[in-house]
């Protein structure tokens, strides 16, 4: 027994913002993942481009004379959207190749809160997909968008919520799912028909009730409707594209206004944030 | 359970110490099954100590509880003198765990996989760069520690999770089969890292394994069967109770060989191959038999009792009968661990 190195770290203190760099520790570990495999990077864009391109063109034949206002344009925020919330569930996700690969074990018999973890992760997985959602905006100038530096700004923070939200949502999935085969299920059954359904592809008004119903249980409606209202902001739309392609939700006849949906989308990532956490604290 | 007394409460000034595990009518059940079944022992602080048995021996499932990774449903267990059950967190930082299964990122760097534990594992900032530096160097990684772990052999993944259940100085290093899917060499190099923290850093290990000669570099060894503790003591210990060593002699005529050494006091049984002598140091007493004896003999076999034959002797059967392929049983038990 020589040469007992330094300090034993099993005394009674804990280290001051032990949970606080723990939650640092497990977010920039997302960040070197997310930073570490391009092809990730480059082909999670592909997805979006077809969207964006050949849905984009093809509508634009369809959608008529709108003013000189292109489909494209109206699809834009929408594929932003796709692309964090994509990027959100599937890093979150992620979750059930830690668990598979034995890396989920190693984070939860640490001597931290599960609050911890899941905080990390989340913020992690959000801030992965708003960087994501914003390499998007390089593609504005292709196709017409006009973006301001403070329209920039919106757009990541509304990229932020949103993705946080989404993220949150992906983790405590990720808590209820063991085997990778369940990942296959839960794109198919939630992520998509959520992005369908959520007004990123088309507009919310005029729709027949059934659909109507759907879009405004669809939490996402609410995250993907505040960033088309400020990119729609700073474009100039006439006045006969802005009644064909409405940027805002309406709920039993009433217009949203941004800070309502935000406050949505944020009472719906604190229910599954607080589910992900009691989803990863069981223990037999 | 044998009751090997000095063993059980471990030896002379260990015992002033407090016991780094201690374990007392620790039972685990499943529905109907008891998996762990009303098990006690100690360990001192820098002991090696081996838990050996078969697969669903209970093994697996006495550490995870020890881990806090699964909750006692019956008895108690303290690490380094606090409640698994109730100090979960007290007893985590005091921990360092090695599974079966790697886990691992290997799409980040050695380093920064030690940098992400010793974060967690509340490493007093100041101190991250050098224990990160230490304990590679305890295993011999330190050349590799920019390196992907995606570009790590399986062997040197092991080490580097010994290096990395070392970094934040625990009072107990855990093992839980800690050799599976390694070859011979590899596990000769994996012993030795652990041998080293014990030396270099005072760890007490705790190790479970299904392999004999892996249980024999312990300082003690508990054998585990159907989730009792049916033997405990040291390697020779254990050895003793089987007995003395056996020689086998093949002679020209077994009779009057038999004969011969009854005659001389010797403890003889004639077997099917030839006559059988129980002695105490049977090797060193060869040339005294053959003496009395008296010449015609054609063969002589030395048998020294192994654990193979103590656990023969516990459990009434061979510890590599119900052997399951193990890495598929490393990963389904994951699975199952991580579904509770």
């Amino acid at each position: 027994m020589s040469a007992i190195p330094a300090t034993r770290a099993h005394g009674p203190t804990v280290p001051r913002w032990h949970e606080l760099r723990t939650v640092g520790m497990v977010w920039e570990r997302e960040l070197i993942r997310f930073e570490r495999n391009r092809t990730r990077i480059v082909t999670s864009l592909s997805q979006p481009l077809l969207f964006l391109f050949v849905l984009g063109y093809g509508m634009s034949t369809l959608v008529g004379s709108t003013g000189g206002f292109d489909f494209k344009k109206f699809l834009f925020p929408g594929i932003v959207s796709m692309s964090v919330v994509s990027t959100a569930i599937f890093s979150a996700i992620s979750i059930v190749w830690d668990r598979e690969f034995g890396f989920l074990r190693e984070m939860l018999v640490a001597p931290v809160s599960r609050a911890s973890l899941v905080t990390g992760k989340t913020l992690g997985g959000a801030t992965v997909a708003a960087v994501q959602g914003t390499i998007m905006l390089v593609l504005a100038p292709l196709i017409g968008v006009h973006l301001t530096v403070a329209l920039v700004f919106e757009v990541i923070g509304l990229e932020l919520v949103m993705a946080v939200a989404l993220t949150a949502f992906g983790v405590f999935v990720a808590s209820r799912i063991s085997r990778i085969e369940g990942f296959q299920v839960v794109m198919q059954l939630v992520l998509f028909p959520m992005l369908f359904l959520s007004g990123a592809l088309f507009p919310l008004s005029g729709l027949p009730t059934w659909l109507s119903v759907l879009t405004r249980l669809n939490p996402l409606t609410y995250a993907v409707a505040p960033l088309r209202q400020v990119v729609f902001a700073v474009q100039h739309v006439p006045p006969v594209a802005a009644a064909r392609f409405s940027a805002t939700v309406t709920l039993f006849g009433y217009t949203l206004p941004v800070w309502l949906e935000l406050v949505m989308v944020a009472a719906f990532a604190g229910v599954f944030f607080t589910l992900a956490i009691q989803g990863f604290s069981r223990r037999d | 359970m044998v009751e090997l007394d000095r063993a059980e409460t471990g030896t002379g000034d260990r015992e002033l110490a407090p016991a780094a595990v201690e374990v007392e009518h620790l039972t685990k059940s499943f529905g109907a099954t008891r998996a762990v079944n009303g098990v006690s022992f100690r360990v001192a602080p820098g002991e090696i100590f081996a838990f050996l048995g078969p697969n669903g021996a209970g093994k697996s499932t006495t550490i995870n509880m020890l881990c806090t990774l699964a909750a006692p449903t019956g008895g108690t267990a303290r690490i380094d003198g606090y409640d698994v059950a109730t100090q979960p967190n007290d007893v985590r930082r005091r921990i360092g765990l090695v599974f079966q299964e790697q886990t691992l990122d290997d799409q980040l760097t050695a380093e920064e996989n030690l940098r992400f534990h010793a974060v967690l594992y509340g490493v007093p900032h100041a101190d991250r760069r050098a224990r990160i530096t230490r304990v590679l160097e305890l295993v011999k990684l330190s050349d590799r520690a920019g390196d992907l772990v995606s570009t790590f052999s399986g062997g040197m993944a092991r080490r580097l999770e010994i290096a990395r259940g070392m970094l934040h100085t625990p009072a107990v290093l855990f093992l839980d089969e800690p050799t599976i899917g390694l070859d011979p060499q590899t596990r000769a190099l994996m012993w030795d890292d652990v041998s080293t923290m014990r030396t270099e850093e005072g760890v007490t290990v705790f190790l479970t394994t299904h392999y004999m000669d892996e249980a024999e570099i312990a300082d003690r060894i508990a054998i585990i069967d159907h989730g009792v503790i049916v033997a405990l003591g040291t390697p020779e210990e254990l050895k003793a109770v089987i007995g003395a060593d056996t020689v086998d002699l093949h002679t020209d005529d077994d009779d009057r060989a038999l004969a011969g050494l009854r005659e001389a006091g010797e403890r003889v049984e004639r077997v099917a191959e030839g006559v059988r002598v129980f002695t105490a140091d049977g090797e060193a007493r060869v040339p005294r038999l053959l003496e009395l004896v008296g010449g015609g003999v054609t063969s002589v076999h030395v048998h020294r009792p192994t654990l193979e034959d103590v656990f023969l002797h516990y459990t009434g059967r061979e510890i590599r009968e119900d052997e399951a392929p193990a890495p598929l049983t490393g990963r389904a038990r994951a699975r199952r661990a991580h579904r509770r």
